[in-house]
């Protein structure tokens, strides 16, 4: 059908200025990842070339494993984002079952009020949340971060996945309802399995924030033991500034694990994007 | 049959079980939601009416809001901040989502070869966090390493090079470049979403009537992607006038050099949290984050009630 849109000048140019937009965002990326490798030489004469045998060093790692407490602070960042991302999904799918498939009043009402937090920044409630937290002594746990975390992914969730959750099939639910089947087995065994991969999108939405916020670490749970990746990195280059190698290997690391959830989800992120969150 | 069923079947009022299952349901996302995040957002906007009156907490009126817009102390950074954040926001307004729709147009070609690589190509800088891309452009845009005057060299442009994060007057643009480099994504997505959404009749409908190309993209396509545009700009504007950690993590806390990338969020920072010779102001703080919230709501309730009515909405 599209003979003339396709005309192979004009593709070569719009390949052009993609590969170009392309490097632009990825030559950072390239240069941190690159330089990681190298000592500490390469990395300045040398700085735009692949390491070789002669240029080649792991002293960076090697460093960043050893004295900061890395290890320590990826585990912290692993159990908040997975927790908070648990949570997210069991009470935003709850939710959301509740205000798509119910009609009772105030449905709407709830529903208006869920989603009042997709617009106004959680973080504008920091003077109180931090108040809130010292009060039940949350402050410096990783509960204070994953109770914030929580709250703050919900109303997406909740919007995203109740606009999958009308799309399931009314039969289903009657026929299992017609079985004998509660509630909240119709719930778990029937709508759950079907809205997995809007679940997926909304992990990855709710992921990324999580994972590179800067602000509650510093703000809530700025103690050692209680320290995000995002934060650890920050502080490690304040420390070692001058150990180029360090830095770029650690932030090689904070890297990776988000690279390999976009990896492993973003087929699921652009059909959520196309289906679901932006109609 | 399911209650519900039998509640729009029957006319006369029957008195039905209380159905506990959609409490339940609903519970657990509204006690954390209402507790961590909507009473904390209240709390915060009662306090910027207290202050500390001879070391007891009082209610002072409007007094804080006074103080912030006219105490000389205050008020000069809070203007400053004010300004750069507005500046902040057009940058992004006119560089990061014209270059998103131009992607995303692009992408969005049919038959377009490689199209998921770029794709997933460009939206890597919005996964990184904020301190790797702070850190990363301080180091590329540094004199010391020398990659982006090397960089200028190769094309002849040498002579432009300056620190630019380090002079008062381009701080500010070069820091909202950086976070445009970073952001560019979220607009790709968002419209290369709206434009695969239009569908195929209405293209060849324009084509039947000779329109392609460029025209048939200002004419049919960018009409149909304005809902899509106007979600984009609200959302922009959210994040820009809530944002922090990338001023934070290139500049510091005191967004230098000398203030000129000060934004609401590094203010709000300094003014609650303290910084170096300056005390923490718990007051001041929810002052601050109270004007956050009423600028960031006349935004969201402008698009709602005055953008979003007057656009068009077409059903397919």
């Amino acid at each position: 059908m599209s003979k003339a849109r396709s005309a192979p000048v004009r593709a070569a140019f719009i390949h052009l200025a993609l590969i170009a937009y392309t490097l632009v965002a990825l030559f950072p990326v390239f240069l941190t990842l690159v330089n990681s490798f190298k000592n500490r030489n390469a990395i300045f004469r040398e700085p735009m070339a692949l390491p070789t045998p002669s240029t080649f060093s792991l002293i960076g790692y090697e460093t960043v494993l050893s004295q900061g407490n890395f290890v320590g602070y990826f585990q912290n960042s692993l159990i908040v984002t997975v927790v908070s991302i648990a949570l997210v999904l069991l009470f935003g799918a709850m939710a959301a079952f509740a205000l798509s498939e119910y009609r009772f009043r105030g449905n709407t009402l709830m529903g208006l009020y869920l989603a009042l937090g997709i617009m106004i920044p959680i973080r504008l409630g920091t003077v109180a949340i931090l108040q809130g937290m010292v009060a039940a002594g949350l402050v410096n746990t990783l509960t204070s971060l994953i109770l914030v975390y929580t709250a703050q992914g919900l109303p997406l969730a909740i919007f995203i996945l109740s606009e999958f959750m009308r799309t399931v099939s009314d039969d289903l639910k009657s026929a299992g309802r017609i079985d004998g089947l509660s509630e909240y087995a119709i719930f778990f065994r029937l709508v759950l399995p079907l809205v997995r991969p809007a679940m997926a999108t909304v992990a990855v939405f709710t992921m990324i924030p999580i994972w590179n916020d800067l602000w509650f670490p510093l703000i809530l749970a700025p103690g050692e033991a209680t320290k995000t990746v995002t934060l650890g990195a920050q502080m490690f280059i304040g420390q070692f500034v001058t150990n180029w190698n360090a830095v770029l290997s650690a932030l090689s690391l904070a890297i990776l694990p988000v690279m390999v959830l976009y990896v492993i989800f973003s087929r699921q992120l652009i059909r959520g994007i196309t289906s679901g969150a932006v109609k | 049959m399911s209650d519900t069923e039998i509640a729009d079947i029957e006319t006369v009022p029957v008195k039905r079980p209380t159905r506990w299952h959609i409490a339940v349901f609903l519970a657990p996302a509204f006690l954390v939601y209402t507790a961590v995040m909507i009473l904390p957002l209240i709390e915060t906007l009662r306090l910027s009416l207290f202050n500390m009156v001879e070391g007891q907490l009082a209610f002072v009126g409007f007094r804080n809001f006074q103080t912030l817009f006219g105490d000389p102390r205050l008020s000069a950074d809070f203007w400053n901040a004010l300004r750069n954040n507005v500046i902040f926001f057009i940058i992004h307004m006119l560089v990061q989502n014209p270059v998103g729709i131009a992607i995303a147009a692009m992408l969005s070609l049919p038959g377009l070869r490689f199209a998921a690589f770029y794709r997933s190509a460009i939206f890597v800088p919005t996964l990184l966090s904020f301190v790797i891309v702070g850190f990363i452009w301080k180091l590329i845009l540094s004199p010391i390493w020398g990659i982006a005057p090397s960089l200028m060299d190769l094309v002849g442009l040498k002579w432009a090079f300056a620190p630019w994060l380090g002079k008062a007057e381009t701080a500010l643009i070069a820091v909202s470049l950086i976070s445009v480099w970073q952001y560019v994504g979220i607009p790709m997505m968002l419209i290369y979403a709206a434009l695969l959404n239009i569908p195929d009749e209405v293209l060849e409908a324009a084509e039947c009537d000779g329109i392609t190309g460029w025209s048939q993209f200002w004419k049919i396509k960018l009409p149909l992607i304005l809902p899509s545009i106007g979600i984009v700009s609200v959302l922009t504007f959210v994040g820009n006038f809530n944002a922090f950690d990338l001023v934070y993590t290139v500049q510091g806390a005191l967004a230098g050099p000398n203030g000129s990338t000060d934004i609401l969020g590094t203010l709000l920072y300094r003014t609650f949290f303290g910084f170096q010779n300056q005390m923490g102001d718990r007051s001041m703080g929810a002052t601050i984050a109270a004007v956050m919230f009423l600028i960031i709501l006349a935004g969201v309730a402008l698009y709602l009630f005055v953008i979003q009515r007057r656009m068009r909405r077409y059903q397919f």
